[in-house]
């Protein structure tokens, strides 16, 4: 192969410390918006360049290193992130949750409980939740030192006014060690809850707008809410059609132009094992082992 | 006469005090030497035309802008005077949504104009703590009906709001906190006279119910009549006569506010 | 400055009063000079004298609304004695509210508010509750012949008449101790001026002190207990 020859996982060393620097000022702030140089990376904006860039910074040559978008491995934007850690890092990959020690993630937390040791590296389009209702960066800034999260219950109550109940099911706010609110990243809410106190360390890398923020290992993570409308999980009504999971994130699934639709787990690798430990939904018959993986 | 004139509570503490009060910008002098007290309950105006530092000095009143000379204090709820300038950033805020309303002249600044009214009114309440939903839109509704808003536009937002409604919406989102002292900037500028004469008649109301103090800026001697108790005539940065409202306005003294009085049409 | 007699409610002594007419070149315009009187509770003491001589500004500066250049302006005021013409601001809104009453020709009330509430609006600002003193508007309005339909409406829709007795009943609400008339009767009907006449005796019978600006010979014989001549006050110009 003619490819020239990268530094271990792409960046080169000077910057992958300037990163980690900034990661561990996020630990030890967590929730707080950490600004850092961000590189331009062989990707577009909007593919992940933010959790490329920490996935990068942390990796070591032990690692193995799982990627998702919105909860499956067999899409083009993971396949392609896991193959280009694969060649820059030679380390090894792997679908399985349970195996992986680094995993980056587009939209979704695995379904199988996190360890210790595991680091989550979520990709981030926007991390000011402030943003929504207040466009001036000097000013969330300043809410953001001072506390002041008042506006936050204002998009809330919004929708509360406007629906009914509040009816963010992504993005849904968080505030982390009773300090700091902060975006989840697009993560649907059904998933906040498995932030809170969870073993594994949290890395969020937003690389257009050159932030990095961490939930680090067994922190609290409280999602917004009303007194008289608390905070509630969504996900939809019914059991996975391939695998029967009744607890799990699903995807809604258009099969034909009549209209007919499936539910199936988001979280391929989740639906794969319960599906190999003889789980059987009302689809079980499809062809889903079809599907080529990466 | 000024018998018509809301009443002004008995209390022997001032809540505001300016001390020689000035702001320069170089040699450039937009304000200088202002020295009053403002009591609760009381409602002052200032009045002068453009360029008279009436506008910068209500934002050195309103700690927006720190004095070249001088100090403000400040009467805490807790019965504490304290100088602005020596309030940290996070109390100074929390004045300002809490203690103090500030209505601007144009209700855009003042309001979240992609907002509904109703989480434009509640959002200071949210702000200090409020975390139940039924609560905060019961207290927007009865505010609403106070500054005489249809409670059925409660969930459109302000763009939708002709200029008088805006007005009053803004007043709501002050004043839901119940503070103590409103700053006004030209309340009434930019509005039909008809929309003008409601609106001057609701601050009234409101003042008065509320015992609120207000510091009015304004260039129109007939919202001072109406709603102040005392003026401050301003001329060149400087205070140039200041007392009872009805005194200032049927007995000038200065030239200058001879002028301005003279200038008023007759009605 | 001699001290005021235990009884008086107003005790002016040598108060002047001169317009500077800065727009007019300076000119100073000389008032009132040397005013001085008394009048005690229950008394009602009428100014006399050629228009322009200085009767309305002598009032006005009774009530605080006219600066005094020189002189004392005593009001006994809640049991002390406050010199109006040295006074703090503070200090005359406290003076009006609870013890000078000013009903002067003019009304000048805010657009839009409900007659009955602007005749109801003193008690009220003096701690009333707001259905006792609506109740106590209607009756003084009954009296003075204002009809029940228009007392929800604004005053500034109705005739100068009207205006002018909706202004008497707003004066004559309160319980303050002193009031200062500016020709109440200027333009009523001989029914209507019969019925201020009345209430001015009641108020004398309340121990109010008065004083007052009367053109109509006959009114002011019948409610002035005391006349004093304003000519001697007028300023050599």
């Amino acid at each position: 192969m003619n490819a020239p020859v990268y530094n271990f996982a792409y960046l080169d060393e000077q910057t992958k410390r300037m990163i980690r620097r900034a990661i561990l000022k996020a630990i030890a702030i967590p929730g707080y918006q950490v600004p850092f140089a961000s590189r331009e990376m062989p990707m577009p904006y909007g593919w992940g360049t933010g959790g490329v860039q920490v996935t990068a910074a942390i990796l070591g040559p032990a690692d193995v290193l799982k990627v998702i978008d919105q909860g499956s491995d067999d899409t083009t934007n993971a396949i392609s992130i896991r193959k280009f850690f694969a060649r820059t890092a030679g380390v090894a990959t792997t679908t399985a949750t349970a195996d992986a020690t680094v995993i980056q993630t587009r939209h979704r937390i695995p379904e199988a409980p996190l360890h210790g040791g595991q680091v989550l590296v979520y990709q981030v389009p926007i991390p000011e939740p402030l943003r929504f209702l207040e466009p001036r960066e000097t000013e969330t800034r300043r809410m953001h030192a001072l506390g002041e999260y008042g506006l936050m219950h204002v998009k809330l109550y919004e929708d509360i006014a406007r629906f009914g109940h509040i009816a963010t099911s992504y993005a849904y706010p968080v505030k982390v060690n009773a300090r700091y609110v902060m975006d989840p990243s697009p993560t649907p809410k059904f998933d906040n809850p498995k932030m809170d106190n969870c073993p594994a360390l949290q890395l969020f890398g937003a690389g257009r707008e050159k932030r990095i923020y961490a939930i680090p290992p067994y922190t609290s993570v409280v999602s917004l809410d009303f007194e008289d409308h608390p905070f509630t999980r969504y996900r939809f009504d019914a059991p996975c059609a391939l695998c029967g999971a009744d607890d799990s994130y699903l995807d809604e699934i258009v099969t034909d132009d009549q209209g007919s639709r499936m539910f199936v787990c988001s979280d391929t690798d989740y639906c794969e094992n319960r599906q190999a430990q003889g789980h059987r939904g009302s689809e079980s018959a499809a062809p889903h082992k079809e599907r080529p993986h990466g | 006469m000024a018998d018509s004139k809301i009443a002004v509570q008995d209390n022997d503490q001032p809540l505001l005090l300016a001390d020689g009060l000035g702001k320069s910008y170089g040699r450039l002098s937009a304000c200088r030497d202002v020295s009053f007290a403002l009591y609760p309950g009381e409602v002052l105006a200032i009045v002068g035309e453009s360029g008279s530092g009436k506008s910068t000095l209500l934002q050195l009143l309103s700690a927006q802008l720190s004095p070249s000379a001088g100090k403000v204090s400040y009467r805490m709820r807790d019965g504490v005077m304290r100088d602005l300038a020596a309030l940290g950033e996070a109390e100074r805020r929390f004045l300002l949504r809490t203690d103090w309303g500030y209505v601007h002249q144009d209700p855009v600044l003042g309001l979240r104009m992609a907002v509904s009214a109703g989480a434009n009114v509640g959002e200071r309440l949210m702000a200090v703590g409020w975390n139940h939903y039924g609560r905060i839109r019961d207290t927007a509704t009865s505010w609403l009906e106070r500054v005489e808003i249809d409670v059925g536009r409660i969930d459109d937002a302000p763009r939708t709001y002709s200029g008088g409604m805006r007005q009053r919406l803004q007043i709501a989102r002050n004043l839901v906190t119940e503070p103590r002292l409103v700053f006004m900037d030209e309340p009434t500028g930019g509005l039909d006279v008809s929309v003008q004469a409601r609106l001057l008649d609701l601050m009234r109301n409101l003042v008065s119910e509320l015992g609120l103090a207000a510091i009015v800026v304004t260039h129109d001697l007939a919202v001072a009549r109406l709603l102040s108790h005392r003026v401050m005539v301003m001329k060149g940065g400087r205070v140039i006569e200041t007392g009872l409202t009805d005194q200032v306005l049927d007995d000038p003294r200065e030239p200058y506010t001879q002028l301005l009085v003279s200038s008023i049409l007759p009605a | 400055m001699t001290a005021m007699p235990m009884t008086a409610m107003i005790d002016i002594s040598r108060a002047e009063k001169t317009f500077t007419m800065h727009l007019q070149g300076g000119i100073e315009l000389p008032v009132v000079s040397g005013v001085t009187f008394q009048v005690q509770p229950g008394e009602c003491v009428v100014l006399s004298g050629p228009s322009g001589a200085g009767k309305s500004s002598i009032l006005k500066m009774i009530f605080g609304n006219y600066r005094c250049d020189g002189g004392r302006i005593g009001i006994r005021h809640q049991g002390v004695v406050v010199d109006l013409a040295g006074a703090e601001p503070r200090q005359i809104l406290s003076v009006r509210r609870a013890t000078i009453g000013y009903v002067s020709q003019f009304l000048r009330a805010v657009p839009r508010v409900a007659t009955i509430d602007v005749v109801a609006e003193p008690l009220i600002s003096n701690g009333t509750a707001r259905s006792e003193a609506q109740e106590r508007a209607g009756q003084l309005l009954r009296r003075l012949n204002i009809p029940e339909r228009l007392w929800a409406l604004p005053p500034s829709t109705f005739s100068g008449g009207e205006q002018q007795r909706v202004n008497i009943a707003r004066g004559f609400i309160s319980d303050l101790p002193i009031l200062l008339l500016d020709e109440p009767t200027a333009s009523l009907d001989a029914a209507n001026r019969a019925v201020v006449v009345e209430l001015i005796e009641q108020k004398k019978r309340a121990d109010v002190a008065m004083v007052a600006i009367v053109h109509d010979d006959e009114i002011r014989h019948l409610i002035a207990d005391r006349i004093v001549d304003v000519t001697s006050f007028a300023s050599a110009a």
